[in-house]
């Protein structure tokens, strides 16, 4: 694992993993996509809205999947210094901050005609919008200051103090009286929620995760290239 | 019966919302990652082939 510490072996390694994790996304979302949009019947108390269900929950757990992924990455590139940890951990912001809007919206949408409003402010809407802001920050700290290794610290610790907010989006439901509704998938019991439901759901979800993957090596490769050039532009250029 | 279906009862609007929503955040990301990285690899290589042409 450390041997990808050097960016050339990096982008050799992964260069071959693109198109099968393409490949894979485009196949997996497309069959979820048929399946949740016209296989699936309607829910007996959602009715069609339960078709939202399978956009809006994987984008939801990519979100926070993201987040833990910088989490990781920040802890590494604090402790051991490894020189892709904070590119990998800033190149997956934005697609972190996508995927958490996308929840939003999804979300909202499927909340107006469930609950006849498109926002509340329980805890897990609340905590999920903070992840948002989160995400907003960690960025925004990046592009704060022109000293790369401040930023990438300064990030880091955001990052890392942040993640405190995965488990309380997690548990919020339990804790706190929301609007939203209980786990139903990852509980003790199993999941409450029917089969039909639950298929194309891990589909869409596995779809996403490697969309998320792709995109994810892409802008590394493209973070890795890009620093190539700045260091034959401009030779004194190291970090 | 297709008009119906695409209907989905009261809430076609907010599911076609979401899903269209979706659909246009994803591509544009997708497209907008990949076109990054094309160009850099395009400016890399051009300062790889202008070093090489100016070597002795």
């Amino acid at each position: 694992m450390i041997g990808y510490a050097n960016p050339r072996r990096f982008l050799d390694a992964t260069r071959p993993l693109l198109p099968w994790l393409f490949a894979a996304s485009a196949g997996l979302i497309a069959t979820g996509l048929y399946l949740g949009l016209f296989a699936v019947p309607p829910e007996r108390q959602q009715g069609d809205a339960v078709r939202i269900m399978f956009i809006h929950v994987p984008a939801a757990w990519i979100a926070m999947g993201a987040y833990a992924l910088i989490a990781i990455s920040s802890v590494w590139a604090l402790v051991n210094r490894h020189p892709l940890a904070d590119v990998a951990a800033r190149e997956a912001a934005p697609l972190g901050a996508l995927f958490t809007a996308l929840a939003l919206i999804t979300g909202s949408l499927w909340g107006k005609p469930m609950w006849g409003t498109y926002w509340v402010w329980d805890a897990r809407l609340t905590s999920f919008l903070l992840l948002f802001f989160l995400y907003a920050g960690y960025m925004a700290l990046w592009n704060a200051t022109e000293d790369e290794t401040r930023a990438a610290r300064a990030a880091a610790i955001l990052a890392i103090v942040g993640a405190v907010n995965l488990p309380i989006i997690k548990f919020s439901v339990d804790w706190w009286n929301t609007l939203h509704q209980g786990e139903s998938i990852f509980r003790s019991g199993g999941p409450a929620i029917a089969a039909v439901f639950l298929w194309p759901l891990f589909i869409m979800l596995t779809g996403y995760t490697a969309l998320f993957a792709g995109l994810w090596i892409v802008r590394i490769r493209t973070a890795i290239l890009r620093r190539m050039i700045r260091t034959r532009v401009s030779p004194e250029y190291s970090r | 019966m297709m008009i119906q279906s695409l209907a989905m009862g009261r809430y076609g609007s907010y599911v076609w919302s979401a899903y269209g929503v979706s659909a246009l955040l994803l591509v544009a990301t997708i497209a907008l990652t990949w076109r990054a990285y094309v160009r850099a690899v395009a400016e890399l290589r051009r300062l790889e082939r202008d070093d090489e042409a100016s070597s002795p």
